[in-house]
């Protein structure tokens, strides 16, 4: 029984028994942007099943048969305008503005909903020519990629029509402010992903 | 009892020094930063599609590889200028993430096209179709 005897001189131990306090949605940011890196290998695996399947027309239509650049041109600008008008989203969202901050919302919206436009007209055009998922690897490859890109930004509309609703509702609250910024990192991440999409599906299709 | 010595000495003025609060809220860009990326990022897409579109560089590889130095460093504008990244965001977490993402994704990239590639031009017929009806018994 001699070690459950203590000196007084001995320093007394504090043991923690609670976790520290965690702010509630402290650690959204990293874990968002993490649930980001790991969408960003679906791509990557996606972008890499096109580098390989790319040129397997299968006697089919490549893509200088089907691709049609302006349109791109346009579908590029719809993305990247959203992007800005999201930017000043969060901006007006800072200085605690509901109306303006639901107003670019909005906007933000349209642009989404104008690039989901011009990608269905564009797969409908494609289909229409027979130049389906199912006529060559080429285009398996191609609708999957530019595909589940554009589901991604199906997703993010949804989501930004509902944070619109929640802000109406609830005003700029500091959970509000948490989903706007997932939002924000989200939309942005698609824009990126666009760029290898454009770069690597249309224009070097082109030049092959 | 030696290990329970080795207490967790998290008091609050620990937590101070520490520089990085656990409520700490992510870097916002301002108008200029916001403004700044959408100049880039237009210009940098305007340069290869006009490349592209009006056949500038009568190589193709050369404007392949010139096309695809922009979307890198679009992509470098978009990181910086929209998604506010840097090496202090979250303690580094977020930068430690994206960089591990990075290495796999040129990993999965390259692997995939530089073992299919060879397999392709090892498995076109004609290489070695002919041979083996020849061979055929």
């Amino acid at each position: 029984m001699s070690t459950a005897t203590t000196t007084a001189t001995e320093r007394p131990v504090f043991y923690e028994v609670e976790e520290h306090a965690h702010p509630e949605g402290s650690s959204t940011a990293l874990g968002f942007w993490i649930y980001l890196m790991s969408d960003c290998l679906i791509f990557a695996c996606l972008f890499a099943v096109y580098g390989v399947l790319g040129s397997n027309y299968a006697a089919g239509p490549g893509p200088k048969d089907l691709f049609e650049l302006p349109l791109v041109a346009l579908n590029t600008t719809m993305l990247l305008l959203s992007s800005i008008t999201y930017g000043f989203a969060m901006l007006t969202m800072e200085k605690n503005r509901v109306r303006q901050t639901q107003i670019w919302l909005a906007i933000t919206g349209l642009f989404g909903l104008a690039f989901l436009g011009i990608e269905l007209h564009e797969f409908h055009t494609l289909i229409e020519m027979g130049a389906t998922p199912q006529r060559s690897a080429f285009l398996s490859a191609f609708f999957t990629l530019v595909g589940t890109h554009g589901l991604h930004v199906t997703f993010g509309t949804i989501w930004l029509v509902t944070l619109m609703v929640q802000v109406g509702r609830r005003g700029l609250i500091a959970s509000n402010r948490r989903r706007l910024m997932c939002l924000s990192m989200f939309w942005h991440f698609l824009d990126v992903i666009w760029i290898g999409v454009f770069t690597f599906v249309y224009l070097m299709g082109m030049l092959r | 009892m030696s290990a329970n010595t080795h207490a967790h000495h998290h008091g609050a003025q620990d937590h101070g020094a520490h520089g990085h609060g656990h409520g700490e809220e992510a870097p916002h860009g301002s108008l200029a930063s916001y403004l700044t990326g959408f100049v880039l990022s237009v210009i940098l897409t305007a340069i290869p599609f006009w490349l592209v579109m009006s056949d500038v560089i009568a190589d193709k590889t050369v404007t392949a590889l010139v096309i695809m130095a922009f979307a890198v460093v679009q992509i470098v504008v978009h990181m910086i200028f929209f998604l506010h990244m840097n090496f202090r965001a979250e303690g580094g977490w977020s930068m430690l993430a994206m960089i591990f993402t990075i290495i796999v994704v040129v990993i999965t990239l390259t692997g995939s096209l530089w073992v299919m590639y060879h397999l392709n031009a090892n498995m076109m017929p004609g290489h070695s179709m002919e041979q083996m009806i020849k061979d055929a018994p």
